[in-house]
């Protein structure tokens, strides 16, 4: 298993990005790092700068304003690094869907400045601090198997298997 | 000593200082999570933040002058790397040092400081630069204290700027640190170290909740790594100074590896009860402690030791 992917499991820096969110989900972001949850046992710890970042907790509508920021966000993280959409609005625009301020989701917006991009979906309004570290979970399992990945498999799979 | 000895001396040294730092770290995060009721993340993971930070990507930002950011946290680490290995080699076998080892010591130590506003300069990140002139004058507030702390222990010792000297005056007469000059320039010394660590209340050059990251906002990847490693290296680098300076030196004994153990231990839990338990102090604030209180309280204690070598008090 490669050796990059394994430490970026055991220690995920998380810068949170707030791109339109009511702040609901960011309070409960933040319950993470009280000692009932204490996501820092596993490494996880919040930064300032996406410079630092393996992951960015993308919260809230992506407004059309936030769109561009968002996308020069993720080209200013270093890679290689995931994205977690935490929240309804975050996944699917929630009730502002049809909001005139509303731009495109956040994974359509993340794909656009790079295809391949590493994204886990926490749905829930807000989600649940236990919601969210299933999705750390489902990011550590990803990224397992992305580094027990051959690169060129004998026998390829007969129906697409989504490698995202 | 031959050029292969010092090679030799500096590898094992600065090898030494990492991993001692680093798990210095490690049981500073971890006693920190405690005083919160937290867990805390295991002891090594300050090792594994740095092997993830090796094999990220290193974002050169346009706005950066690209050589002097890349190879500032290099100049950081190495005067760290310098000092730590210097300081090991003086306690544990004192005959090779050289006059005015001490100073060299001190200066080597001021390079991560120096290295880090140059580099939070030339990353051209508006954070980073607020950020490099709070360093700077968190620098000019802290040095003048330390240095003349230093001096306390230089009189004590026989007016002798020789580490190896320090450490075995102190064998053949106790320990600065238990005269009364002594232990207030232990004081002032603890101050600086915290400051010189930029840990709270002195963490203002990357205050988190004013300037993101400050001084390191544009750093990724490798030379994030070196920075991390230089600072977890200074964690283990300034107690040593101190316990070199006033609590008697290393001695490379059973016992004295032991009582080495001890000191060190005290030392870093003071670091992390002092940073646990304060605000973050603003900059001028911190200026007008280490300039209105610390250099006169480091100025008495070098009078008194002065007094104490001059009528021959030893207590004093």
């Amino acid at each position: 298993m490669s050796w990059r992917l394994w430490t970026l499991r055991k220690s995920l820096f998380v810068y949170h990005a707030n791109v339109g969110a009511c702040n609901n989900c960011d309070i409960e972001i933040v319950e993470l790092l009280t000692p009932a949850y204490d996501v820092e046992r596993f490494g996880i710890v919040l930064v300032g700068s996406p410079r630092h970042a393996d992951a960015l907790l993308v919260t809230g509508v992506c407004t059309r304003q936030a769109e561009p920021r968002l996308k020069e966000l993720y080209r200013a993280t270093a890679k290689p690094c995931v994205v977690v959409c935490v929240g309804s609005c975050a996944l699917a625009q929630g009730v502002f869907a049809d909001g005139y301020h509303v731009g495109h989701p956040v994974d359509e917006v993340i794909r656009s400045v790079d295809p391949e991009a590493i994204i886990a979906y926490v749905p829930g309004c807000p989600p649940k601090p236990e919601a969210m570290i299933l999705g750390v979970v489902k990011v550590w399992q990803k990224l397992a198997e992305l580094g027990r990945a051959r690169p060129a498999p004998a026998v390829q799979p007969a129906v697409g298997v989504s490698t995202t | 000593m031959g050029i292969g000895a010092m090679v030799l001396a500096l590898v094992t040294g600065a090898g030494a200082t990492a991993l001692l730092g680093l798990l210095a770290k490690g049981v500073d995060r971890k006693v920190t999570a405690r005083l919160q009721w937290r867990v805390g993340p295991p002891l090594y993971q300050p090792a594994l933040d740095c092997l993830k930070l090796l094999g990220k990507e290193t974002v050169v930002p346009a706005s950066a002058m690209g050589n002097g950011f890349l190879i500032m946290p290099l100049f950081g680490l190495a005067g760290t790397a310098v000092a730590s290995s210097m300081l090991w080699v003086m306690n544990l076998r004192g005959d090779v040092g050289f006059v005015g080892d001490a100073i060299v010591v001190l200066y080597m130590l001021a390079l991560p400081a120096v290295a880090t506003i140059l580099g939070a300069a030339a990353s051209g990140n508006p954070y980073a630069t607020v950020g490099a002139g709070r360093e700077m004058k968190l620098l000019i507030g802290y040095e003048l204290p330390l240095t003349i702390a230093l001096l306390v222990a230089v009189v004590h010792t026989g007016n002798s700027f020789r580490l190896g000297q320090i450490v075995a005056a102190q064998g053949d007469g106790g320990m600065v640190a238990g005269s009364v000059s002594g232990l207030l320039a232990l004081v002032v010394a603890i101050v600086c170290m915290q400051a010189k660590l930029g840990l709270v209340p002195f963490d203002q050059a990357e205050a988190e909740s004013e300037l993101m990251a400050g001084v390191y906002t544009e750093y990724s990847g490798p030379p994030f790594a070196a920075i991390n490693l230089g600072r977890c290296m200074l964690l283990a680098a300034l107690p040593i100074l101190l316990i070199t300076l006033f609590l008697g030196g290393i001695h490379p004994s059973g016992l004295g590896l032991a009582a080495f153990a001890l000191k060190f231990g005290v030392l870093l839990v003071i670091i992390v009860l002092i940073r646990n338990t304060n605000p973050r102090l603003r900059i001028d604030q911190s200026l007008r402690l280490f300039w209105y209180w610390l250099t006169p309280l480091a100025l008495l204690a070098l009078g008194l030791a002065m007094a104490g070598r001059h009528y021959e008090v030893t207590w004093l």
